[in-house]
């Protein structure tokens, strides 16, 4: 016991040594060190809320309550995907499954019916990572040079792209519909997964540009005017200076071109037919084709199989998203 | 190593306004230039004229009597000290000093050389493999001078270099630059705000305000001899007092009278009497600098005008203390020997060493006498 209250004494400064080292990497506080020292019920693990008052136990009471809210749904898809027909019918939406089942996934991956095909969603799936991967690399890198640009190299004129880039960011998907369209009708690649590339790369590009601007202009400008007094061109400036310390910004980038990609419906249903629709549409014409019962576990099967990679990007780069957005916050 | 000379350059922005307006400077091989002058006047942007890194609107820059006007900065055979330090945050001191090089295409084994012989020069021989990150200010000081001193230039270029670094430092390294200097003789462009790194630093100083060179001189010529009263008061420190005073002539001298509580004296002053005649029942500005307002001992002069103040302030500064009186219902700050000050209160007799002083134009603040 006393050294453990020792422990929540000392423990401040080694939670504030962690800010030291690069400069880019926001400080990590260590819990103990947000806790009063000599509290020493708060060291032992197995007394919950030491310091329980009104106060906190209605702001953990809300916390507790937004994440029962959020969880909710993903449990019920998860158990429902889980559960036979029968099961569903006969029990309760928040029950467990009497008897765990996979063949609702094994359906949903490899036989359900999207309209008068029945393949499941296999076909589909590979058809939003060949359309997203090439969409989110090329929109990315086309945001850094972009950003790049308009942050670093003042030009006649730079500030009234960015503003016209800026725009972009805010037209709505409706509007850019049909000249889309005859777009993609005059260069041949209607209905196909390079068309849907296309038009994702055009659209994402505001935003990627945004943000590399936005992380740019945070670096100073010093550094550019070193590097073309060494003697570095333009390309050389980039590549060798620049795009070394973008990590986080290429992280937030990433995450947030998948997500929206990954996710889009409107563009997929619109460009892509038949065997180029994105699984999103998949998806959709998944749970609306009926022919007699209605499979709630395929459907809830399909949804998750349909979320899995955006879930997955997150947990993998998660941690990145946040420090990254915050990067231009403070400088660094 | 190479002259540089900055003939009537104009910078002029897109919306009209001149920031810098006809600015002739010139300085021999070898020689130590420092812009100095307070912020906004202009100095950081003929520093990136100078690097090629801002346009010049009209005027020429010759560097070693070549015209550099419309050379790239690769291009000018400069090197440039930043005051963010500016390394580059991914690579490690070693690649931050051979980056130049490699751009130029020097070949490895030389590349290899120069970055050792650069280390041990500024004693950074140990921090090779760091990255800027993990350095202190100083350190990282020195490795923007190594980056420099890599690339042999013709010209060094520092704007600011100093200014992020805690005054002890600061110090250390001010010195440390004037031994670089000494010791190899390259020609330096130095833009600073601090005058006294102006003073001792530059073998030449370009005193600048409002986009116009105010004074181009030696330390010493600027502080002896200030063109105008925007120059006195901006070097030195404790600044050159200003005393409002009338010019009287009694009998064959000429001087000002200053008065305190106590009364009033008239200083005869030693300058060119044709010229002093012009002002007589003239209102001036009397500029005379605090250690030329005394106490006896430290004047050991005979025959200086003495008067006896009464003394508002004191501030001991260790080896002297500044004492402040009231003349002419102005402040004036006199440099007086610890042990000869007296206290607040009392009164005490100041010597006025008038040899030095000088006179400036009340209303066009330019220098008369």
């Amino acid at each position: 016991m006393f050294n453990s209250a020792k422990n929540t004494a000392v423990q401040p400064d080694s939670g504030v040594a962690r800010c030291s080292g690069s400069r880019r990497t926001p400080c990590t506080v260590s819990t103990p060190a947000l806790r009063a020292p000599g509290s020493r019920t708060a060291q032992a693990g197995f007394v919950l809320l030491p310091n329980l008052t009104v106060g906190r136990a209605l702001v953990y009471a809300a916390l507790l309550l937004m994440a029962i809210y959020y969880l909710l749904p993903l449990y019920v898809m998860l158990t429902t995907s889980f559960k036979s027909l029968d099961d569903i019918r006969a029990g309760n939406m928040l029950s467990l499954p009497q008897a765990w089942q996979g063949g609702a996934w094994v359906k949903a991956w490899a036989g359900a019916c999207t309209g008068v095909e029945c393949n499941g969603m296999q076909g589909f799936f590979w058809n939003s990572i060949k359309m997203t991967l090439p969409a989110v690399a090329i929109s990315t890198i086309l945001g850094a040079v972009n950003g790049y640009v308009v942050s670093m190299w003042r030009f006649r004129g730079s500030d009234a792209l960015f503003t016209m880039l800026l725009v972009g960011c805010f037209i709505p998907f409706q509007v850019v519909l049909l000249p889309m369209a005859q777009v993609l009708g005059m260069l041949g690649i209607a209905n196909t997964t390079a068309g849907l590339v296309l038009v994702h790369v055009v659209y994402g590009t505001a935003f990627t540009t945004l943000f590399f601007r936005n992380f740019y202009i945070t670096v100073p400008d010093e550094l550019v005017k070193a590097a073309r007094i060494d003697g570095a061109g333009f390309w050389t400036i980039f590549l060798r200076i620049l795009l070394p310390i973008s990590g986080p910004i290429f992280v937030v980038c990433i995450i947030w071109q998948f997500t929206q990609i990954w996710n889009d419906f409107l563009f997929g249903v619109v460009f892509a037919s038949g065997e180029a629709q994105p699984i999103t549409v998949a998806l959709n014409n998944l749970v609306n084709t009926s022919t007699g019962v209605k499979e709630y576990n395929v459907d809830m099967a399909a949804a998750i199989i349909a979320a899995l990679p955006t879930l997955f990007v997150y947990m993998v780069a998660g941690r990145y998203f946040v420090r990254g957005l915050t990067a231009g916050a403070v400088k660094g | 190593m190479a002259a540089l000379s900055i003939n009537n350059v104009y910078k002029t922005y897109a919306n009209g306004t001149d920031v810098l307006k006809g600015i002739d400077i010139a300085i021999e091989d070898g020689q130590f230039l420092i812009l100095v002058g307070p912020s906004g006047c202009g100095k950081s942007t003929l520093l990136n004229m100078i690097a090629g890194l801002d346009d010049i609107s009209s005027g020429d820059i010759d560097i070693g009597g070549k015209r550099v006007n419309d050379l790239s900065p690769k291009d000018r055979d400069i090197a440039m000290v930043f005051q963010s330090y500016a390394l580059y945050p991914s690579m490690t001191v070693r690649q931050n000093i051979s980056f130049g090089l490699e751009i130029r295409k020097v070949a490895q084994a030389e590349i290899d050389a120069t970055v050792n012989r650069v280390a041990e020069m500024l004693q950074i021989t140990h921090l090779l493999d760091r990255k800027p990150g993990q350095m202190s200010g100083g350190q990282r000081q020195r490795v923007a001078m190594g980056r420099a001193l890599a690339r042999n230039p013709s010209i060094f270029l520092f704007d600011e270099p100093l200014s992020n670094l805690d005054a002890k430092l600061r110090v250390e390294m001010r010195t440390e630059i004037k031994l670089m200097h000494q010791r190899l003789k390259s020609t330096i462009v130095y833009v600073t705000h601090d005058q006294i790194e102006a003073m001792t630093l530059g073998d030449k100083i370009a005193v600048m305000k409002d986009g116009i060179v105010q004074q181009f001189g030696s330390p010493q010529d600027i502080y002896d001899n200030p063109a105008n009263l925007f120059v006195a008061s901006f070097i030195g420190s404790p600044s050159m007092n200003f005393i409002p005073a009338t010019v009287i002539q009694t009998g064959s001298d000429i001087g000002v009278k200053i008065c305190d509580d106590n009364g009033c004296v008239v200083l005869p002053l030693p300058h060119d009497k044709t010229k002093l005649a012009q002002f007589v029942g003239q209102e001036v500005i009397f500029g005379i600098r605090p250690e030329q307002i005394t106490d006896a001992r430290t004047a050991h002069r005979e025959g200086l005008p003495v008067m006896s103040c009464h003394i508002d302030v004191i501030e001991p500064t260790g080896p002297d203390t500044l004492v402040f009186v009231s003349l002419n219902n102005t402040k004036v700050c006199c440099r007086t020997h610890p042990t000869e000050a007296k206290r607040p209160g009392q009164s005490m007799e100041l010597v006025f060493d008038v040899s030095k002083a000088v006179l400036f134009d009340p209303k066009t603040e330019a220098r008369i006498v």
